[in-house]
């Protein structure tokens, strides 16, 4: 037998669906009925947002809020249902007090973060042992630490979540890792949905993606025995959003 | 009857009458349908966004060679490697390639239904690699030597004692009676495997053509952990997984965890573009995407049964389908169960083997109602019966139905054969289900019509 080159696998799957598809399929909710023959193009944009046109479908989801306002309400809503400690404050220097606070009640001995204005202040603020997972760390030395504290790009009102990347998050362990995960974030980072949120990772990162780019809703969780609720599967047991 | 039938009707028979696993299965499909219907009233028009769903999938599934193009080129300028499998077979051997070049000996894993399909931990296994299911329900199943009941909650069919039992007699931890806790003892036997793996494997939820990206959905954390601290991630992915745009998962997340699980959204959406970039802190120096296409152009080869490529594998239709609930997923005996599994099982190891799952169903349509990208799953399990017949028809049937088209057609006949009913009909009830009735196997379980003291024809001609 001759070894085929993964060339000629990529070549004969490609042939196979060419070849199938010579013959058209109906449209969905046709029920078989009203063949339309010939490739029809994708459904047509009609709204847009900053000009460029967004996919229909946004208008049938959930809605996030029309002002910063209702984001916040909507975030905040969702939080608590989803078991996310979210704190909105007055300032940064509240928001260090608040940590503070949380790493004296968790006592905290070993802190995990990685370099950024924000992360920085919040660091330097606490004043613990801090790992800095910037250019690589020893995956042990990440695991003990009680909390990784990062950034994030952006937060989404219509569901509760924030978005970590592997390049300016601290890569793709720190936020997972640690039992506690901490992020900092300022109020104008919060968008109205999903569609907007997937928007501005693009404008951010679009010219060069990171390797990973994580939509994290609330802490970790299972319901895989009985369908019970329980949090901290196997990444952070707690999640804590700080914005200012 | 194939082998599979036989299985089927023994298996259904044994479970039904469980009524444990009965109790089990309604209370945990009861708090599903109590969360999705919440989260189903929360969106602006739920049926436009099923319909939008169809629209994107077909979409995708009808220029499939066109996005798997854009999506390989893309991923692969990147430095992810891509491998193109035919079969099952050629994907396993893939795999077993990867690790074997990795000098690995230790491999974790997130949840993935592609491997099941190709049966992928049996034989990493055989090859001597420790393969960890890192999904708990997975991990249970897992130490249970069995497959997950439900590819969404694999571990559905088992109660806290049972689980407490399993991690005490495989894992030595004490017995507990609280959900927590079992979590816990899982969560600590696993938190060091991430750490010691060479490998991590994960599957797919969707693949991303316009930036060649792929989107895994998960609660846990563990297929993060999974695709961070390895030195070499796979990555399984059925070539039907194609979505063209990155803002189709604005759409597609909610809907996936809100008629799967009954979320807003599930609680990890991580998008991979790539292995490890320069610049970054983690993640695997090598990234092998396999595409695996096991016989799914044969379904898309079936321009009727097309769209059920465009299953995103939520589950919804198995929760709702009232045989599903009664017969539990281990019956099938296949990798996907439930109505979806009954639709494309045939297409994917053979109709004639598997045409008995046409028929475990009752054609209620409750799985095309909750499909969220709309699959008209109901007219393709008729579909597949028609497709059954017309390949080997029985000539018992052949003849049964001749001998019917020429009474009916012949009212002399016909009259007569009323005759004769009415004055067997007697010993017809004597007889019907002992071991001397003819059709036992019909009469069993099923009550035939009295046949009514008179006709239609004679009634009438009395009246007047």
């Amino acid at each position: 037998m001759v070894e085929e080159s993964p060339m000629n696998a990529q070549e004969r799957i490609l042939a196979r669906i060419r070849e199938a598809l010579t013959v058209p399929a109906p449209k969905p909710g046709s029920h078989g009925h009203g063949h339309d023959h010939g490739r029809v193009e994708a459904p047509a944009p009609v709204f847009s947002f900053k000009g460029r046109p967004v996919h229909v479908a946004r208008a049938w989801l959930p809605p996030g809020g029309s002002t910063p306002q209702e984001h916040l309400t909507r975030f905040a809503a969702a939080s608590a249902e989803l078991k996310t400690d979210f704190r909105c404050v007055e300032s940064e220097a509240e928001a260090h007090a608040q940590l503070r606070q949380i790493a004296d009640t968790e006592g905290w001995k070993r802190v995990a973060t990685h370099h950024s204005p924000l992360t920085d202040a919040a660091s330097t603020a606490l004043a613990r042992p801090t790992l800095f997972t910037d250019g690589g760390y020893v995956p042990d030395d990440l695991e003990v630490c009680e909390v990784g504290i990062t950034t994030c790009d952006v937060l989404v009102a219509q569901t509760g979540s924030l978005v970590v990347n592997s390049r300016t998050s601290g890569g793709r362990a720190l936020s997972v890792l640690p039992p506690h995960h901490v992020v900092l974030a300022r109020k104008d980072q919060l968008v109205c949905d999903l569609t907007e949120a997937f928007q501005r990772v693009e404008e951010m990162h679009g010219q060069n993606w990171p390797s990973m780019i994580s939509l994290v809703t609330g802490p970790s969780r299972t319901g895989d025995i009985e369908r019970i609720l329980v949090l901290g599967a196997h990444g952070p047991k707690k999640l804590t959003v700080l914005i200012w | 009857m194939s082998n599979a039938a036989q299985q089927f009707l023994e298996a259904a028979g044994t479970i039904t009458r469980n009524l444990r696993h009965r109790g089990l299965i309604q209370t945990a499909l009861r708090k599903y349908e109590v969360a999705r219907d919440r989260k189903k009233s929360a969106f602006n028009d739920w049926s436009s966004a099923r319909q939008s769903a169809a629209e994107t999938k077909w979409d995708a599934i009808n220029h499939l060679d066109t996005y798997l193009t854009e999506f390989t080129s893309k991923i692969e300028a990147r430095g992810t490697k891509v491998h193109w499998c035919p079969t099952g077979p050629e994907a396993r051997d893939t795999i077993r390639g990867i690790i074997r070049d990795a000098k690995a000996k230790c491999v974790v894993k997130s949840k993935a239904m592609t491997a099941e399909e190709i049966h992928l931990n049996e034989a990493l296994e055989k090859d001597g690699f420790e393969v960890v299911e890192s999904d708990l329900g997975e991990f249970i199943v897992q130490l249970r030597k069995e497959p997950p009941y439900h590819i969404v909650f694999p571990a559905m069919h088992l109660t806290r004692d049972e689980i407490s039992d399993l991690f005490e007699r495989e894992l030595g931890s004490s017995p507990t009676r609280e959900p927590e806790e079992l979590t816990m003892i899982a969560r600590r036997a696993l938190r060091r495997k991430y750490i010691q793996a060479d490998v991590g494997i994960t599957g797919a939820n969707f693949a991303i053509a316009e930036t060649g990206m792929v989107s895994i959905t998960e609660n846990e954390g563990n297929a993060r952990l999974t695709a961070a601290l390895p030195r070499v991630m796979i990555t399984l992915l059925g070539i039907e997984k194609i979505l063209p745009k990155l803002e189709d998962l604005a759409l597609f997340l909610p809907l996936l965890a809100t008629a799967g699980a009954g979320q807003t959204v599930t609680g990890y959406n991580t998008l991979y573009g790539g292995p490890r970039q320069p610049g970054e802190s983690d993640g695997p120096v090598e990234w092998h995407v396999v595409l695996l296409d096991n016989r799914r152009t044969e379904l898309l080869a079936d321009p009727e049964q097309r769209d059920a490529l465009h299953c995103i594998r939520c589950g919804a239709c198995l929760n709702v389908c009232p045989i599903f609930r009664n017969v539990g997923g281990h019956t099938y005996g296949t990798t996907y169960s439930g109505p979806v599994g009954s639709v494309i099982t045939p297409h994917l190891r053979g109709l004639q083997d598997w045409k008995h799952l046409s028929n475990a169903s009752s054609l209620c349509g409750a799985c095309t109602e909750a499909c969220p990208v709309k699959i008209d799953l109901h007219h393709h399990l008729l579909q597949n019966r028609r497709n059954a017949i017309g390949e080997t028809p029985s000539w018992i049937e052949r003849l049964a139905w001749r001998a019917h088209a020429f009474v009916i057609n012949t009212p002399a006949l016909y009259q007569f054969g009323q005759e004769v009913a009415r004055i067997v009909e007697p010993l017809r009830l004597r007889l019907q289900g002992t071991p001397l009735d003819p059709v036992r196997s019909w009469t069993r379980t099923r009550d035939l019509p009295p046949v009514a003291p008179e006709s239609f024809k004679e009634w009438w001609r009395n009246r007047r």
